[in-house]
């Protein structure tokens, strides 16, 4: 870490711990303050001119009281004197209107802790690539995607996206962490063209935590370009009752409806399809999934990887179902405690508000199959690669969305189809996974191989 | 009468110690590389949020946010750069930033500042910003009470009030000096019913840029908790709903999310110039009945959508997209009309300071027909009755476009019968409008809760539409 990295780290830790004495003097029984600081750097290229630079970094204090049991919360993106008084004074007059709530408070301090191993969450790569190379690879990669095809004519552009962030949490129970955390990532968003005139637009792309993991730039560009070509002619099909097989993409939104029926938040106030399901069969045998804060991908953290959580409580591995039966909710310390549980150290901690769940690394477990072999075992049925809408009910379980995709006929990819919905409940839907691709690659902080559902209806014409 | 127009700058001036020479300096640096056009965007946003949650008052909290976006304009490019602190070196700093876009000799600046004034479609003084946290927190309270008071089946209410008060200041190197303070509020329902082991949501809302005696007419927290009580409720007892194309009849106001999605977004400047809307070159062709006419509005007083300037300091507008089924017009910023040669709609807006504006919508309707709506729903024989939905979203490029239906009917033999869950309608943009058969005469628009996002980027807007009846569109449920 260079010497101006360490005087900046001193300098928030300094305005952290400033604001929680300040706090406590005022009246705070309990304080937690958090200090973000970030830069970030877009750059858009379109039909191979730059279209927008931006280049900015920015900061910001948060400060979340206790008086007693009750509880307030306060941010600011200036760290003037005056500000940070106002910052403190505002928390205090706040927390006094609030009501007790015998759940409320800092987590206990023998729970507090954080993974003490090198996370690799931070590469100095990233800040020090030349402008001039990041505009490069965008460019590329959109010069790629449109040398592809001679029916790719126009483009959303290609970009290029780096930021770094830095956040300090401390408290006044004795907890103070701090890390840094890198992203590059770049795309392309390339536009076709039928003989009709119809248009359609898909992208691609490769991110990391550092510049020397990302993808080729001319690979990028190429994929990109395919996945728009073979939406172009898209059709309706009747509405009826098919096999459905979601892409990798899809998938993961689908297992990710998993954590957020777990929710612990949902969970107290029977919100959720899941509320009262704990140790019971909620999906078919063939499934597992785990929430993993800790995960470190061939040298580089995951996306979802930080050494603690919003509360300052070590990031972990939990296993949210296990061979298709419910074995933790997850939870932060405020719902843990309305659960009578233990914190999985899900909290999520933005400027002001309450902590909130979120997820670490979460996927479903890989199964055997490649893609092809999934899609190979179905005689007509659908290949979902996009869904629209927000038509999940976690309350019911009740899906419903818009998709375009593929239809498959015979077990191959016959042609594209779009402007249809998939709909069925969610209950059902996880206990009709008949099949689980080999194909588990984390993108994001989530991820889920290709997965095959019997039993929905599609809609169309 | 006439108010005098609030000098909205002086915060700017006299609180965050900003001159307009600074100003004028920062653009200069700003286009110290060349560049067409600069401006500065200054803003200061203070929001308060509360919340009751088991009949407690669990959460307060109050965000203050203060910066500067500059940008600069070069052609079609774009350089910018922002920075959260206004001293004067590093607003230089951030215009150099900017500055970086552009490559040629340094452009002179205009001499001098245009102020102009800008209409007072909503209050300021007396705005919910202004109130007691006490009057804020009764209205959660009461519609706590509200809620679990409709009926025993409600087991879980959660209530929200969040406001915020939006200073902005454009200064720009056409001249441009605009300022306006934009007050914003929303009351927003959660709750949950159970009966046995059958549950249900139900959620509802409302608000503008109002002072709080918008919450004390009809609009009030008990308004709004029994309409959420109301569907979770009714929703208890829904059966599935169809699967396939047939006849939809959508209800008055928030269901106008139809052509936000369907129409607006595609008719935005910049997909257009840049010919990626499914709408582009479509000017002057039928992309709907006759019997539509959309406009977008930004000049309607109160509205959550309507802004006094939009965020590049231009006077907003109504502007008229659809006329009789014939499309009029796209919504532009400065960019994008400069570049094709079309007026500018004052539609350029940004989430915040951190942001590079872009065309949006502020308030998107359909104007009345002639229909009654019970005549609407009577000439339905199967179909789909949809009064209140979730989201959409739309795929500006293919035109495809949903929305997901929240509270909902069945239409048999010209009445509406037994409600059905939630579902997501989709069709195709330049298609679906076509097939408007029916426009009623009740006019209404939503209650205030709209947030669109484009790019990243959230703005609040307002959507509204009477009574229409399409006479086909893909609706996906799971039933017969």
């Amino acid at each position: 870490m260079s010497q101006l990295a360490s005087q900046v780290s001193s300098d928030l830790k300094q305005l952290a711990s400033d604001v929680l004495s300040k706090a406590l003097k005022a009246g705070a029984t309990d304080a937690e303050a958090v200090v973000y600081e970030g830069d970030e750097f877009s750059a858009l290229v379109r039909l191979g001119q730059v279209e927008t630079l931006k280049e900015s970094g920015s900061r910001a204090v948060g400060l979340r009281v206790f008086i007693g049991q009750r509880t307030a919360s306060t941010s600011s993106s200036d760290f003037s004197s005056e500000s940070i008084e106002r910052l403190v004074e505002g928390a205090i007059t706040l927390a006094k209107i609030t009501s007790e709530d015998p759940f409320a408070g800092l987590p206990e301090p023998q729970e507090f802790g954080k993974i003490e191993e090198d996370q690799h969450l931070y590469f100095d790569d990233v800040n020090e690539m030349p402008p001039a190379e990041r505009i490069e690879i965008a460019r590329r990669t959109e010069a790629a995607a449109m040398a592809y095809d001679a029916r790719i004519q126009n483009s959303g552009g290609g970009d290029f996206d780096t930021s770094t962030s830095h956040k300090i949490l401390m408290n006044s129970r004795g907890f103070t962490g701090e890390y840094r955390r890198s992203y590059c990532g770049f795309s392309a968003a390339p536009i076709a063209h039928d003989e009709k005139g119809n248009m359609q637009r898909n992208y691609w792309f490769s991110n990391s935590r550092t510049v020397e993991k990302l993808e080729n730039p001319e690979e990028i560009g190429h994929e990109a370009a395919r996945r728009t070509l073979r939406r172009l002619g898209a059709r309706q099909v009747k509405t009826q009752k098919a096999p459905v097989v979601f892409s990798p993409e899809i998938a993961r939104s689908i297992i990710g409806n998993i954590f957020d029926a777990a929710n612990g938040d949902s969970i107290y106030r029977n919100a959720s399809f899941f509320s009262g399901m704990l140790g019971e069969q909620v999906a078919g045998e063939n499934i597992t999934v785990i929430d993993d804060g800790t995960i470190i991908h061939d040298g580089i953290g995951g996306f979802g990887t930080r050494p603690f959580d919003g509360e300052g409580l070590p990031t972990r591995r939990t296993v949210l179902v296990e061979r298709g039966v419910l074995k933790n909710y997850v939870s932060n310390t405020y719902t843990a405690r309305k659960l009578n549980m233990k914190s999985t150290g899900n909290a999520s901690r933005g400027l002001a508000g309450n902590p909130g769940i979120g997820a670490g690394n979460f996927f479903l477990e890989a199964g055997s199959l490649t893609p092809e072999q999934i899609i190979g075992d179905v005689k007509n049925g659908l290949y979902v690669t996009e869904t629209m809408g927000f038509g999940v009910n976690l309350v019911t379980g009740d899906y419903s969305q818009g998709a375009s995709g593929l239809w498959i006929e015979n077990g191959e990819l016959a042609y594209p189809v779009e402007e249809i919905t998939i709909a069925g409940n969610l209950k059902d839907m996880y206990k009709n996974i008949v099949a689980i691709g080999n194909d588990l690659v984390f993108r994001g902080a989530s991820a889920a191989p290709t997965i095959h559902i019997e039993g929905m209806t599609i809609a169309g014409a | 009468m006439t108010i005098p127009a609030p000098d909205h700058k002086r915060y700017f001036i006299e609180k965050l110690g900003l001159s307009e020479r600074l100003m004028e300096r920062c653009l200069g640096e700003a286009l110290s590389a060349g560049g067409d056009y600069a401006d500065l965007y200054f803003e200061s946003v203070t929001s308060t949020s509360l919340g009751i949650d088991e009949s407690l008052v669990k959460s307060a909290s109050q965000g203050i946010s203060v910066g500067c976006g500059i940008r600069v304009v070069s052609g079609e490019r774009t350089g910018y750069a922002y920075t959260d602190d206004l001293s004067s070196d590093r607003l230089l700093r951030a215009a150099r930033t900017a500055a970086l876009i552009a490559s040629g000799p340094a452009k002179e600046l205009m001499s001098g500042f245009r102020h102009t004034d800008t209409p007072s479609l909503y209050p300021v003084a007396g705005a919910t910003s202004d109130a007691e946290i006490a009057a804020k927190l009764a209205l959660i309270e009461r519609a706590d009470k509200a809620a679990r008071a409709f009926d025993s089946r409600i087991t879980q209410v959660r209530a929200g009030f969040n406001d915020e008060l939006r200073r902005i200041l454009v200064a720009a190197s056409d001249g441009t000096f605009a300022s306006d303070t934009q007050p914003l509020a929303r009351l927003n329902v959660f709750v949950i019913a159970k009966d046995g082991t059958n549950t249900a949501r139900g959620t509802s809302g409302g608000g503008g840029r109002v002072t709080m005696d918008f919450f004390e007419g009809d609009k009030s927290p008990e308004h709004y908790a029994r309409e959420a009580a109301r569907t979770a409720i009714l929703q208890l007892g829904a059966i599935e709903a169809p699967a396939g194309e047939m006849p939809v009849v959508l209800g008055p106001g928030w269901p106008g999310v139809l052509l936000h999605e369907a129409v607006g977004h595609g008719l935005e400047a910049d997909f257009n110039r840049k010919k990626t809307s499914a709408f582009a070159g479509l000017i002057g062709q039928q992309v709907a009945s006759p019997k539509v006419t959309v406009v977008d509005n930004g000049l309607m007083p109160g509205r959550r959508g309507s802004i006094n300037m939009d965020d590049e300091g231009n006077p907003t507008q109504e502007t008229v997209l659809i006329e009789n089924g014939i499309l009029k017009g796209f919504l532009s910023d400065k960019l994008n009309s400069r570049l094709m040669g079309m007026p500018n709609t004052g539609s350029g807006r940004r989430e915040s300071y951190h942001h590079i504006p872009m065309p949006r919508m502020t308030n998107t309707y359909m104007l009345n027909g002639e229909d009654m709506p019970e005549d609407i729903i009577k000439s339905v024989k199967r179909g789909l009755y949809a009064v209140n939905f979730g989201g959409g979203q739309v795929d500006i490029t293919n035109g495809k476009f949903v929305f997901s239906a929240s509270e909902a009917y069945l239409i048999e033999d010209g009445r509406v019968t037994r409600p059905v869950k939630g579902a997501t309608l989709i069709g195709n943009g330049p298609e679906a409008l076509k097939y408007v058969s029916m426009v009623g005469n009740d006019l209404a628009l939503d209650e205030g809760i709209g947030t669109c996002g484009k790019a990243g980027q959230s703005v609040p807007v307002g959507v509204g539409m009477p009574t229409v009846k399409l006479d086909r569109m893909t609706v996906g449920g799971t039933g017969q």
